[in-house]
Parts: structure tokens; sequence; C-alpha cells
């Protein structure tokens, strides 16, 4: 939940328009997809690293939410050590392009407010509202779900209802309690869809902004930078003659 | 005066349904006009209310028949404020409706602040709304719906969800937001006597269609109170209106204790504060205790407790009537079932099978019964909750009432000693109120013990031996008895 839901507080990156985020993590994104290299990979990946206290973003509070990338990258190059022909550049390379791309995606949502992001999304990047208002409701269920989920949970145990040892019988009580939750899911979704048409959220009309996403020169400048740095990185492993695209 | 509703011969049925929900309705409601609306569970009050909000479309959400008009903007607050949050701020809150709307954006605030003074919301434009208690977030609700002018209100059960306070503060903002407009109001409620003084005619919808009756309310209930309370319908206290009912007092005096608590309490992880302290309660044999208290008191964490759902932080709850000897909290699910029988706030969190009869056979086939046993309780349960007929059906398919039934009588397959209720009267309309209070004095009197936490003041008076009022986690003095029987009841 706090993944999606609660950004770090007190980043610089906070102030930046969300969009303008998305789209330097999208950069990122596209200049690394085409090339495998250990060049490119170290050059952007360091050029994060950089920005991070540039940034305000405390390693350790990082820690709590990246702790899972570090455990993909070295399962990636185990994969790639064990079943691939691929040279070590090449494997180390793909373990720390999935970093660099990761981190720029992780810092996104951990210093963004989710109605800043959705604002964000319509105003500048033209998303249909119902999309993505629908969503940012939806997400604001999801605490509610968890005490449905607990609840649930307890009724089987109040029913006489467990697994024992029994693996099957684990996974059928589990699949039975998804259900439970599924409908629950339901019925609180088809409600809170109901009082947002009602406040007209399905006419026709033009919306109008009650929080305007203002896209300045700084986050133009934020996409220029990320740009310029991934152009750099896939130029360097042209010069070092590494770069080579990833096809099939 | 032109005329706000108009209905013609309208019918409504959703889309997979066999049954119409509403059918040949005619009703015609003024500018101006404030209308109770009443009918037995199922008589189709949400499905019109909807229909009024402009939800239901033809062909998507179902099959229409007649017409129905509405010459003016609805706004609709629903039962359950917390499904019907869409942002996380109180501002951006009541400014989504004028988003909606295509209303400038200086004037947005300027009516998110109108609004919320006229609800009596102080909190800062930024306090997340899901830091509001349900009062609080229903009246949120109100300011939301009030931002848009609407030209009539549609209001389904705004107060059924909420403690006896915070339904209290409800309907005192909603007199206040209703006493200087000339808005129509279209009201659903089941605690008819505190809206009274809200409305001015009382519309009463039949189940499988039509008018049942149409007029002011205290001529309304005078002429037709008995027809009414046989259909199931809430009545207010009064003339023609409820009878003082009597009390159904325990045939006889309580037995031996079966579960102890004492000195209980309980922190959820991650809370800061706890949300029990030191409760000290018993639960004997043939005897109802009521756990009452406001919402955010603990009554929900007590029931839990004392249904071996939860581990106590602190203190210890025993059973007394038998079971393993491991600590109570400890006991294995089929063990405990066999002793404890739980009926959850909302029936769907409990149901494990897909047929009814699956559903009442769990329960003995878990405690080892063997197979004719388990039939024969399952025709027993069947007939006693009146669900014969529905032996096949999907549990998630049945009416409110059913389903509660349903639960009560799942908690009652293995025959426990303990039974604890959570909210047992939620939603239900009279004729199930009624039965449910029948059913749990009858088990009362073949010696269970039974546990109730509650907000329905009724079912206390009709049944509870005991009372516990809890606040902020503690108990507020000893468990007392009950009020004497001379109190006049609104059923």
């Amino acid at each position: 939940m706090s993944a999606v839901a609660v950004p770090l507080g007190g980043s610089r990156l906070a102030a930046f328009n969300p969009a303008a985020k998305l789209a330097a993590a999208a950069a990122v994104l596209a200049g690394l997809l085409v090339t495998a290299d250990l060049v490119t990979a170290s050059i952007v990946l360091g050029a994060e690293l950089v920005a991070l206290p540039l940034a305000g973003i405390r390693a350790r509070v990082l820690a709590t939410r990246a702790w899972p990338l570090p455990l993909a990258a070295a399962g990636v190059a185990v994969a790639n050590l064990l079943g691939s022909s691929a040279g070590a550049a090449t494997i180390a390379g793909v373990s720390l392009r999935l970093l660099a791309i990761a981190l720029p995606g992780i810092l996104v949502f951990a210093t963004t407010e989710p109605v800043d992001l959705a604002d964000s999304l319509v105003q500048q990047l033209r998303v249909p509202a119902r999309f993505a208002y629908g969503s940012l409701a939806a997400i604001g269920l999801l605490p509610l779900l968890a005490v449905d989920w607990a609840t649930i949970r307890r009724a089987r145990r109040a029913r006489g209802i467990d697994a024992g040892h029994s693996p099957l019988a684990a996974m059928r009580l589990f699949a039975s309690a998804v259900f439970a939750l599924l409908v629950a899911a339901i019925r609180r979704a088809t409600r809170l869809a109901a009082a947002m048409d009602s406040r007209g959220f399905d006419s026709r009309r033009p919306r109008t902004a009650a929080r305007r996403q203002r896209f300045r020169a700084a986050d133009a400048a934020l996409v220029a930078v990320t740009v310029a740095v991934v152009a750099t990185a896939n130029g360097a492993a042209l010069a070092a003659g590494t770069w080579h695209p990833l096809l099939g | 005066m032109s005329a706000i509703v108009e209905a013609r011969g309208w019918g409504w049925r959703h889309a997979g349904r066999r049954q119409w929900a509403v059918r040949g309705l005619d009703l015609r409601i003024e500018a101006g006009e404030r209308v109770l609306l009443l009918g037995a569970s199922g008589a189709g009050k949400s499905t019109l209310l909807t229909a009024l909000a402009g939800l239901l479309r033809a062909p998507e959400a179902g099959d229409e028949e007649g017409e129905l008009a509405v010459h003016g903007r609805p706004g609709l607050v629903l039962q359950d404020p917390a499904s019907a949050i869409v942002m996380g701020r109180v501002g951006d809150e009541v400014a989504f409706g004028l988003e909606n709307l295509g209303v400038p954006a200086d004037e947005i605030w300027r009516r998110v602040r109108d609004a919320l003074h006229d609800v009596g919301l102080s909190h800062p434009l930024g306090h997340p709304t899901r830091a509001l208690s349900g009062g609080e977030q229903q009246r949120l609700a109100i300011a939301g719906a009030l931002a848009l002018r609407p030209d009539v209100w549609l209001l389904d059960e705004p107060t059924a969800n909420l403690d006896p306070d915070g339904a209290e503060l409800v309907r005192a903002t909603l007199r206040r937001v209703l006493a200087d407009r000339a808005a129509t109001l279209v009201l659903v409620e089941h605690r008819v006597g505190p809206v009274l003084d809200l409305v001015d005619r009382v519309v009463v919808l039949r189940s499988g269609g039509g008018v049942l009756a149409d007029g002011a309310p205290g001529e309304l209930f005078a002429r037709h109170g008995a027809e009414l309370r046989r259909a199931g319908v809430w009545l207010p206290p009064g003339p023609g209106g409820a009878e003082p009912a009597s009390r159904v007092s325990a045939a006889r005096p309580p037995g031996e204790p079966v579960l102890a608590a004492e000195g209980v309490g309980f922190t959820y992880p991650g809370a800061d504060r706890p949300a029990l302290v030191a409760v000290d309660v018993t639960a004997r044999a043939g005897e109802i205790l009521a756990v009452r208290g406001a919402n955010g008191s603990g009554k929900s964490t007590l029931a839990l407790l004392l249904a071996s759902l939860l581990e106590p932080s602190s203190g210890s709850v025993r059973f007394l009537a038998g079971g393993p000897d491991r600590p109570y909290a400890r006991w294995r699910p089929r063990e405990l079932v066999r002793h404890v029988g739980t009926v959850f706030q909302d029936p769907e969190h409990q149901f494990v099978a897909s047929s009814v009869a699956a559903e009442l056979a769990v329960g003995p086939r878990r405690v080892g019964l063997d197979a004719a046993t388990v039939r024969a309780r399952v025709e027993e349960l069947l007939e006693r909750l009146a669900l014969t007929g529905l032996a096949a059906a999907n549990p998630f398919t049945l009416s409110g009432g059913e389903k509660r039934r349903l639960s009560v009588a799942t908690a009652l397959a293995t025959d426990p000693r303990l039974l604890v209720l959570d909210e047992p009267t939620f939603g239900q309309d009279a004729r199930t109120w009624r039965e449910l209070v029948a059913l749990l004095a009858d088990q009362r009197d073949h010696g269970r013990a039974l546990v109730a936490v509650t907000h329905d003041e009724d079912l206390v008076a009709a049944l509870a031996d005991r009372q516990l009022t809890l606040a902020h986690g503690r108990a507020l003095g000893e468990p007392r008895a009950a009020a004497s029987p001379a109190v006049a009841l609104s059923r």
C-alpha cells in the first residue's frame, strides 16, 4: 500500500510536474531498451545515482522501496549465466540495464502524490479523465479492501476452516477467500462508480480542473537533460564499439 | 406547480435478473415536496432512487418499461460513505463534482468552502478523507452534493451505517441544508421516527409493483399501519404506528459462565494507541450480552477477541465450557467452530460454498459428524430459518434478509455454546428483524450464551439481559442489567 499511495516526503523531485517525470522515465526506458551493453547501462545508472542526493532522496529511505531491485538484477544475471551463451560484459549490461530502467520508475511514484499524477496525466498528457480519476478513486479503496481481506480470513477461521498441512487445502482456502474478496471489491467499486456518476462524472461536458498542474521550464529541462544523458550514453557505447542492439 | 418527478407505469428489471425490481409505478412529485419512500426489502426503493439519479440506462443496465422523467438536477447521497469517497483530501472531494460540471476554477473553491461551511465541517481543505469518522464522511458526501446545487435530493438510508451520535449529526445537517432551500427531497430511511420532521409526504412501494400507500404521514400510518407492519415496513411510534412491543425477557435466569475475559486489551500492529484496554466481561449461558459504543470504541475488536479471532495483547480470554487445554486464541479452527459460532456484519465475508445447503453443511462436516447427521442438521436449519426453497441457490445471489438468515444459520449449525454476533440486525426490514429477535431469544432459552455488538437500540431494549458500553477502548462501568420491561419500543 505504501509503495503506491504514500510518497517519500521532502524530496525536491516532488515539485516537478508528474508528466515530466514520467516522460523522463520513459526516455530512459526507450534509450536503454535498444542495447544491452555495459557502457550505456552503467553511464545512465551512474547518472541516476549521482542525481539521487541532488534530488534530496536519502539512500536508506529509497532502500525501503527499491529493495527488490538488486535481487531482480542478480536473478537476471544468474539466469543468463546459466542459460545463455552471452559474454560476461553483456550479462552485466543486462542486469545494470534493469536497475537503470526501473529506478526512475520507482522514483516517479515515490515522489508523486497520486492525485497530482492523475491531474497531470489529464492536463498534460490528455489521458481521459474517466480513466485517470476512476483509477485514482479505486486506489483509495485499497485500504478498505485490506480490511475486508482480514475479515474474510478471520471468517474462515470462525467457520472451522483451515488448511491443516495440506497444500491442496491451502490453495482451496486461498481461492475461496480471493473469491469473497473479489465480490467485496465489486460491491465497493459499484457503489463508488454510482457515487461518481451521480456527481456528473459521466456528463459529456468538458471538465475543468480545480488543481492546476503547471509545466514549467524546469520540467522541460528535466526531460531534456535526461534525453541528453541517455543519448550521450548510447553515443559513448557506439564510440567504444560495445553498442549492439538486442534483437530477438 | 411543475412536477419534478413524473413516473407513468414505470418498471425496471436489472440486467440478468428474472424478477422486476419495480413495476407499474405511477408517481408524481411536485417541486418542493419532501417525500419519505418506504417499502419492505425488495420493494424497489433503492432501484427507484438510482433511476431518479439518472444512473440506470437501458439497455446496458437492464430493461425498462413506461416512463420516468426527472426535471431538475439530482443530488444523491448513499448509505456507505466510505465507498463513496473519490478523493484523498476534503477540499478535492467536494471540488470533484464541480469539476465535472465545468465550473471555472476560482468559483470551484468558493463553492467548496461554502458547502463545507453549510454542513458544519471545519477541517482544512487538505485534511485526509480517510481520517474522518463515518458521520463526518457522510456530511462530506452531503457537501459534495450540496456544492452542485441539486434540485432534488435523493438520500438512500444516509444514516444506516452510522452510530447513533453520527446519525443524529447527519440528520441535523440535513435539517439545516434543507431548511432554507426550495429543494425537493426523496428520502429512504429505516428509522422512520427521527426523520418525520423532514418530510411532508409518505409513499410506500408495494413489493411486486405499484404503490401501496401515498399520503401525509400521520394519516397514512393511522390508516395503513397494520398492513404496513405486516409487509415488513418500519413504522414510527405513535397512534396507528408501532405498538409498544413487549420486551422478550429470558425464560430462566442465566446459567454458568461460558467465557471470561479478564483485563483484556488489544493494539493493532502499527497503531499508536491500543484499540481496547483492560476490559473485563463474562458471557453466561442463557443470557444475551449487548456491547454498545460509538464507532471506534473497540466493540468490534472485543467481539473478535471473544470469538477467538484475535489474540489479546494483554489480559486473557478463557473458555469455560469445555474445549481443548490450549489458550483460547490458539485453538484450531476445527475445535473453535465446535464451541463458538460467529456472525459477521457483512454476511458475504463468511460464505465459502456455492449453494445454501453446502454452506450449512460446512460446519457440521468440519466437526466430524457423519453424513446422515449432517443431512438432518441441514434440513432442520433450512426449515427453521425459512430457507428451504433456496437450498440450491448460490449464497451470493440471495436477498439481504436471506443472507443474514443464512449467516446466522451457519453459525448455529455446529450447536455452539457461545454465539458472537456483529451488528446482526444491520439493514434488515421490520419483518426479518422480528424473526431474528425471536430466533435469538429462542437460542438464549436453549441455554446458549450470546454476545451481540450492536448500535440497534431497539434490539438492545428487546433482548439484552446485560449491557456493556465501551468508549475509546475502555469499558464504561460494569456490565449492567438491561432497562426495565416497561419500555415502549418503536416496532
